[in-house]
């Protein structure tokens, strides 16, 4: 089978091509709406084309060791910029993630967006080039632009389309990530000098630059600023407080892509750049990173109980989430690290489903309180069987998604830290808890206030089915996704699983 | 009786300031004869006149000559340089014509001063004597200061005339001073030729008398350039010139500050670098900072791109301080950057404008994303570029810049750069959620865009975001240039 290198750049700029093509029909929805829908169906199946073959590409060896494709074209000659993207086990989950998330964010927005239709889905387009082009980049410069790249739709999603204090959140966001990542690109700078010092040669590939010897002070410097970047779009407490906000107010396309997109694109820096640019001075931090993951689970499950809106409940319960997978990077051992790749994909359908469905009560009941549902079961038993579902599995319930990733993490890390294990597992019976309480608030007890509410549609049935589909597939057989993984997982880590 | 005889001169080197002079003057007198309310034409010649010294600047990349004694030069830093001149005034050109129209002040002098303009920061550019450097700078500022009161009948810009020529020459003493300190400490003004007795001297910084005259030449130049705390006039003057003047202000000019800062002290001075790199060091911090800071609370656009124009002479300094070739031509870059980016932007505050200076506020821009969307996508390429986001050439630049910084080992100067910026996102951002996330508040009744505006809103997008994208070709011009100082 002959692969092309190629599919990667096509991978990348399809959507944006699409965002071009969808900008001459932006006042016509009916138009835009197909079109936008073809394009990102086609970047799913290429997606899926690419996972079909994976083990075929695995065997054809390219240039990097444990990629199955690598392109690389100069770009900046001056500075020694280059154009490399590169797909592994790792990345081509995320990509698959990445795709399917769109689908679904382009099927909940598909009613729910009536005005400026148009540009609503340019913007999607446009971010999802930046979204894989931030799983694809080899390059360290080309990294932050694709890094930086992102965020602009979404600032301009969250501020147009959002509802409530969209503004301030908006802002809030957009300047968060911006602090973070400036810091990071100076950091890159400064690796990048430091290494044409040392070797002569002039670069921001990932590959050449992990070879620079750095001094641990120098390390630790240059590991803060990328971890400070990550940790913020993780989010790790305590640079969480932009989350909720966004969340909150973001239209439900917003939120799915944030859970399900944004949150992981600071995990996957972490673990593609962070460790592997800086592993001694990662090392030193572990302490740190453990102490702020488990306070994050903590903290986060502890505020979700408390919260009265359900997207802002959700969006607490995705800080906690993310904490597990924090926590799997932090051990730094083959199968946390496992658990935290698959906890990742999770998460993203997980919460992206839960993000759906409020959506969809919302657009209902217009409300999201928790204190004016109740009852549902009797009233909409399709939308509260799939809201209890996705519920089960956002708690971690055996032969569900999320059990897996969460049951990976913390054996892998009970061989590294029992006392980090141990302290996050009871972030497990906190989950529980919060959760327990939404659905028993919504889904069971008494009809609060009598709110006329259609049951699920045709689409969203479908869209929820499926949906509901992967969260089983992924928990009763998550073998083929971790067979995707292990071979970059056992070459980040440096040994044998 | 001895014979004068006058040496055999080269006039290559000022030809295209000899064209532009002639063709301002010339249109002086055609001036007289063409009825008003046709000025336009007169900005048309003056358009065709600055392509047409483009294209003989541009001739002379790659083939230096030395004239006039040494005392001019045509060199790829000079012709560098005067391509931006260029391109700034054929910009400003572009967008006066709407502009002054509607002011009611298109009187057709203003185009033979903005050549004027022109030729005078060429000089400063090419200059390689202390004497040419400031000729050239008394032409650009005396002009200027006609052009920012050029609007009589406004108050603003009376009061912005009149303190840009008072502060103006206080500072222009301040430089002359330190020219004849310079010469006095070393007996010439050749720059060159200040360099080699400079460099002779077994410790230059014990020379009292160099020093100041460093000092004050720095100060007469950072007045200029609007650095902290020489940035005084800067609000004011921005607020109330003619818009079209505002945005060639903050773009010519400062680049030909810069051209004469770095020629006189990479070459004359680099014996001294340890001093003035502390020196532009805290002015670089200074700068960046109060130019951020105060942008953040201003509601009128043109005060705040004035203050963020402040901002960006700071990030220029930053790559002085650094004083190394990275920093020399990232400084080339970006000045190149900021000149269509900040034109750019002009362009669309005078379309958003009304009779009057009226709508210049922020506020102004609301639901401007909607009503009129080429203009507003315009708009955030010009303001994310500002904002140093990529794919734009502000990005490029300012990661040229703090590369520099980085380079020569100022962590710190690059972490509060970087930190200055970040803060910058908040005041463009704003600009952005007026645009597309407020409702107007009026109906407004929109200005027709004229075929020039048009054509300058194309040229500063194409060339705010090309360099972007595919920046090789201009880091490579700039290399080259900083490759002879």
């Amino acid at each position: 089978m002959m692969a092309d290198p190629h599919l990667l750049t096509i991978l990348v700029f399809f959507p944006l091509a699409g965002c071009l093509l969808v900008l001459p029909v932006w006042k016509r929805p009916a138009a835009a709406r197909p079109l936008a829908l073809g394009v990102m169906t086609g970047e799913l199946l290429l997606a899926l084309w690419l996972y079909a073959s994976w083990q075929g590409l695995a065997a054809l060896k390219p240039i990097l060791p444990g990629y199955l494709l690598v392109e690389d074209a100069p770009w900046i000659g001056a500075f020694g910029i280059r154009y490399t993207l590169g797909l592994d086990g790792i990345s081509l989950l995320m990509v698959m993630l990445t795709a399917f998330s769109f689908c679904v964010a382009l099927a909940v927005s598909w009613r729910a967006i009536g005005e400026k239709v148009g540009l609503f889905l340019a913007l999607l387009l446009a971010m999802e080039t930046g979204i894989m082009g931030v799983f694809l980049a080899l390059d360290l410069a080309l990294f932050y632009l694709f890094w930086e790249v992102m965020l602009i739709p979404m600032f301009f999603l969250i501020g147009i389309w959002g509802h409530g204090r969209h503004i301030y959140s908006t802002v809030k966001f957009f300047l968060f990530t911006m602090f973070g990542s400036l810091l990071m690109l100076l950091a890159i700078i400064a690796l990048h000098l430091l290494h044409a010092q040392q070797s002569g040669v002039a670069t921001f590939g990932l590959h050449q630059l992990i070879a620079t010897r750095l001094p641990a002070g120098t390390q630790l410097w240059l590991f803060g600023a990328f971890f400070l970047a990550f940790a913020i779009k993780f989010p790790l407490f305590p640079l969480h407080t932009w989350l909720p906000d966004a969340h909150t107010d973001a239209p439900t396309a917003g939120s799915v892509i944030l859970a399900g997109l944004l949150l992981k694109t600071g995990s996957y820096g972490l673990l593609r750049f962070g460790y592997p640019l800086f592993p001694q001075a990662a090392q030193t931090l572990t302490p740190l990173f453990y102490t702020l993951a488990i306070a994050g689970i903590i903290y986060a499950s502890l505020v979700a109980f408390a919260q009265e809106d359900m997207k802002r409940l959700i969006a607490y319960s995705s800080i906690g989430h993310m904490g597990y997978v924090a926590i799997g990077i932090a051990a730094w051992q083959p199968v946390a690290l496992s658990g935290s790749i698959i906890q990742m994909a999770n998460h993203g359908v997980t919460t992206g489903a839960l993000f759906a469905m409020v959506g969809m009560l919302d657009e209902r009941a217009h409300t999201r309180e928790i204190g004016a549902f109740g009852g549902l079961w009797g009233k909409i038993p399709l939308w509260s069987f799939f809201f209890l579902l996705f519920s089960m599995a956002s708690v971690g319930l055996p032969g569900l998604n999320n059990f897996v990733g969460e049951f990976l993490v913390l054996s892998g890390t009970f061989t590294k830290s029992p006392l980090a294990a141990g302290l996050a597992f009871t972030g497990i019976v906190l989950t529980l808890v919060y959760t327990v309480r939404l659905v028993q608030e919504v889904v069971f007890q008494t009809e609060r206030k009598p709110l006329p509410l259609a049951d699920l549609d045709r689409r969203e049935i479908c869209l929820l089915a499926l949906l509901a589909l992967l969260v089983i597939l992924m928990g009763v057989h998550p073998a083929p996704l971790l067979d995707l993984i292990h071979g970059p997982v056992k070459i980040l880590v440096g040994g044998a699983p | 009786m001895d014979m004068i005889t006058i040496p055999a001169v080269n006039m290559t080197p000022i030809l295209p300031e000899i064209f532009l002079s002639v063709l301002a003057m010339a249109l002086l007198l055609i001036n007289v004869f063409i009825p008003s309310g046709q000025k336009s034409y007169l900005g048309y010649i003056s358009f065709v006149g600055v392509v047409a010294a483009g294209v003989l600047v541009g001739a002379g990349w790659g083939a230096p000559v030395e004239s006039f004694s040494g005392s001019v030069v045509q060199d790829n830093f000079a012709t560098f340089f005067k391509i931006i001149f260029l391109l700034s005034a054929g910009l400003a050109i572009l967008i006066s014509d709407q502009y002054m129209e509607r002011e009611g002040c298109n009187h057709g002098e203003l185009y033979p001063l903005i050549l004027f303009t022109v030729v005078g920061m060429m000089l400063m550019a090419a200059g390689t004597d202390l004497m040419t450097i400031f000729l050239g700078l008394e032409v650009m500022s005396v002009a200027l200061y006609v052009l920012a009161g050029f609007n009589r009948a406004n108050l603003k810009s009376n009061e912005a005339g009149l303190k840009y020529f008072l502060l103006g020459s206080f500072s222009t003493g301040f430089l002359l001073y330190g020219m004849a300190l310079t010469y006095g400490a070393t007996g010439t003004t050749r720059i060159a030729k200040i360099a080699a007795i400079v460099g002779q001297m077994t410790v230059p910084s014990a020379n009292i008398m160099l020093v100041a005259g460093m000092l004050l030449m720095l100060t007469g130049f950072a007045f200029k350039v609007a650095a902290a705390p020489f940035h005084m006039w800067t609000p004011d003057v921005y607020e109330g010139a003619p818009t079209p003047m505002t945005a060639f202000m903050s773009a010519g000019p400062k680049a030909a500050g810069f051209a004469a800062l770095l020629r006189i002290f990479l070459v004359a001075l680099p014996t001294l670098q340890v001093e003035w790199s502390q020196l532009l060091w805290v002015l670089a911090v200074l700068t960046m900072t109060v130019g951020n800071i105060t942008a953040l609370r201003q509601d009128n656009i043109k005060r705040m791109l004035a203050y963020s124009s402040i901002a960006h002479a700071g990030y220029a300094l930053v790559g002085f301080a650094a004083g190394n070739g990275t920093g020399a031509a990232g400084i080339l870059f970006y000045m190149l950057s900021y000149t269509f980016m900040n034109i750019g932007a002009f362009a669309v505050i005078i379309l958003i404008g009304k009779k009057g200076e009226a709508n210049g506020t922020v506020m102004d821009f609301a639901g401007l994303g909607f009503k009129q969307p080429a203009l507003a996508v315009a708009m955030s390429v010009f303001l994310f570029s500002l904002a140093g986001i990529p794919p734009t050439a502000g990005f490029i630049g300012k990661f040229y810049l703090f590369s520099s910084a980085v380079q020569k080992g100022y962590i710190w100067l690059a972490v509060i750069g970087v930190l200055n910026s970040a803060a910058s996102v908040y005041y463009y951002l704003r600009v952005m959620v007026y645009m597309y996330m407020k409702e107007p508040t009026e109906d407004f009744e929109w200005t027709r865009i004229t075929p020039p505006i048009a054509l300058s809103l194309l040229i500063s997008v194409a060339g705010t975001l090309i360099p972007g994208i595919v920046p090789s070709v201009i880091l490579q011009f700039a290399e080259q240039a900083v490759k002879l100082i």
